[in-house]
């Protein structure tokens, strides 16, 4: 039981300390009342479809752009509160993190930008790609 | 954790397990690590997704009509609810993971085996849900025509702008040929023609013989007035021009090769990317039930700690992390 002490020392708040919760327990059940939210604004707004959000932002619709950053928030909260990322050594958190978040976005930004590329010359051919 | 480390002859020295490079253990860190390179599998299959879909921008499927079925409301039209049930199966059996691996820090046996239990039970829930819409996606509900460029027809109402199924205005003509079932054992040499229920030329005609039919386009256009993309619809001139020129063959439902929705490419990025999902799935029920089965036995009590639940724990969250990813990308974006 040497790791007893190191696990009872669960960091308790979130929102960046504003939301502070007696035990790890509570916070559990804190953070999957958060999620949910997020989930249900998420289908409520793909449901509904709100004409405004249709606007185009950087190349995507407005809704699609908080979808994506509820999705992030949400990983964020997973990763943090379910996986205890919180609590772990910020030396193993950045190794992680750091990592994975360089390598995603890099690769994302090629395909998508080869993608978009690839639309643009089918659509200027001379032949029509739809015969 | 002592009796699970063997004795090295390096113990009390730096690199000889006396002190834990960034507090962990080896076995986590390697998870952590085995985790950030599986993400990175799947970032592979998600960016491979957004190319197709960035390169065929115009003409992919709108997932709210392809998923849209519920259990036990049948034809309802229920876009993503049963996508957004599974996601809280997952996210729920999430939360019991991580109940457990809090029990298992207070030495909790009984606990640990209740929520690793209530755990495994949503994993299976999730992976059946799953299977649940990989049976519609293959089934498919409308039916659809192919042209000669590879591209699919849709079938509307002219005045509802509802979809008419194929079985709705087309009837099965004579055959000339005895078609084969599953007892002659060659079912999978079939070709589309005779696999089909209708013929090309059937689709032909009973389009010709139902003017209240027009035909629906993978293109899309966006609407003026609330900027929503929409598929493009002909008129029924146009229709069945295009239905005499272009169109080949019928396809109904989805496989490898081709599907009723729209591109095919779809269809194999759907199947690939849950089925991949759902193999983690499927391997993280096993690896809960080998923990369970061990924290029963009494194992981990006997270790003085429950660590490996907490192991398991991280690849669980892991799988509903992804699914997190592939919910937002495949059925919201």
């Amino acid at each position: 039981m040497a790791d007893h002490a190191a696990h009872d020392g669960h960091k308790l708040a979130i929102f960046r300390g504003t939301l502070k919760f007696k035990s790890n327990t509570q916070k559990i059940w804190g953070v999957l009342i958060f999620l949910s939210l997020i989930t249900i604004v998420e289908v409520a707004l793909g449901y509904i479809k709100p004409d405004f959000l249709n606007a185009k932002v950087i190349g995507l619709k407005l809704l699609n752009w908080i979808f994506i950053i509820l999705t992030l928030v949400k990983a964020y909260y997973i990763t943090w509160d379910f996986m205890h990322m919180r609590d772990e050594a910020s030396g193993l958190r950045r190794s992680v993190v750091w990592t994975s978040v360089f390598l995603i976005i890099y690769l994302m930004v090629i395909l998508l930008v080869e993608g978009e590329y690839i639309y643009q010359v089918y659509k200027n051919a001379a032949v029509s790609f739809d015969f | 954790m002592d009796t699970t480390v063997a004795t090295t002859g390096t113990e009390g020295q730096k690199w000889g397990g006396a002190s834990k490079p960034l507090n962990v253990s080896y076995g986590k860190m390697m998870m952590w690590f085995f985790i950030l390179s599986d993400a990175l599998t799947f970032t592979g299959f998600l960016a491979a997704y957004g190319f197709s879909r960035f390169k065929f921008i115009e003409e992919w499927p709108i997932a709210d009509e392809v998923f849209n079925h519920f259990p036990f409301l049948h034809g309802t039209d229920a876009p993503m609810f049963y996508v957004a049930l599974m996601t809280f199966i997952l996210i729920g059996s999430s939360v019991t993971m991580v109940l457990a691996v809090d029990a298992g820090h207070h030495m909790n046996k009984k606990k640990v085996s209740l929520y690793m239990l209530l755990t495994i039970i949503g994993g299976l829930i999730f992976v059946g849900s799953q299977a649940w819409e990989w049976k519609n996606f293959i089934a498919g509900e409308y039916g659809a025509v192919k042209t000669k460029g590879g591209k699919i027809l849709q079938f509307l109402d002219v005045k509802t702008g509802e979809r008419v199924a194929l079985n709705e205005f087309v009837e099965v003509g004579p055959r000339d040929v005895d078609t084969y079932g599953n007892s002659e054992g060659i079912w999978y040499t079939t070709s589309g023609e005779y696999n089909a229920t209708y013929t090309i030329e059937e689709v032909k005609k009973g389009f010709v013989d139902n003017p209240n039919v027009t035909i629906r386009t993978q293109q899309l256009v966006v609407n003026e007035e609330t900027g929503a993309s929409e598929k493009l619809v002909l008129s029924r001139e146009d229709a069945l021009v295009k239905l005499n020129k272009d169109a080949v063959g019928v396809v109904e439902g989805a496989n490898l090769t081709e599907n009723e929705y729209g591109a095919p490419l779809f269809a194999d990025f759907f199947f690939f990317i849950t089925g991949f999902h759902g193999f983690h799935v499927f391997s993280g029920v096993i690896f809960n039930l080998i923990i369970f089965f061990n924290v029963l036995l009494g194992t981990y009590e006997k270790r003085r700690s429950y660590e490996m639940v907490e192991k398991v724990g991280l690849y669980w969250h892991f799988v509903d992390l992804v699914w997190v990813f592939v919910f937002t990308f495949f059925y919201l974006v």
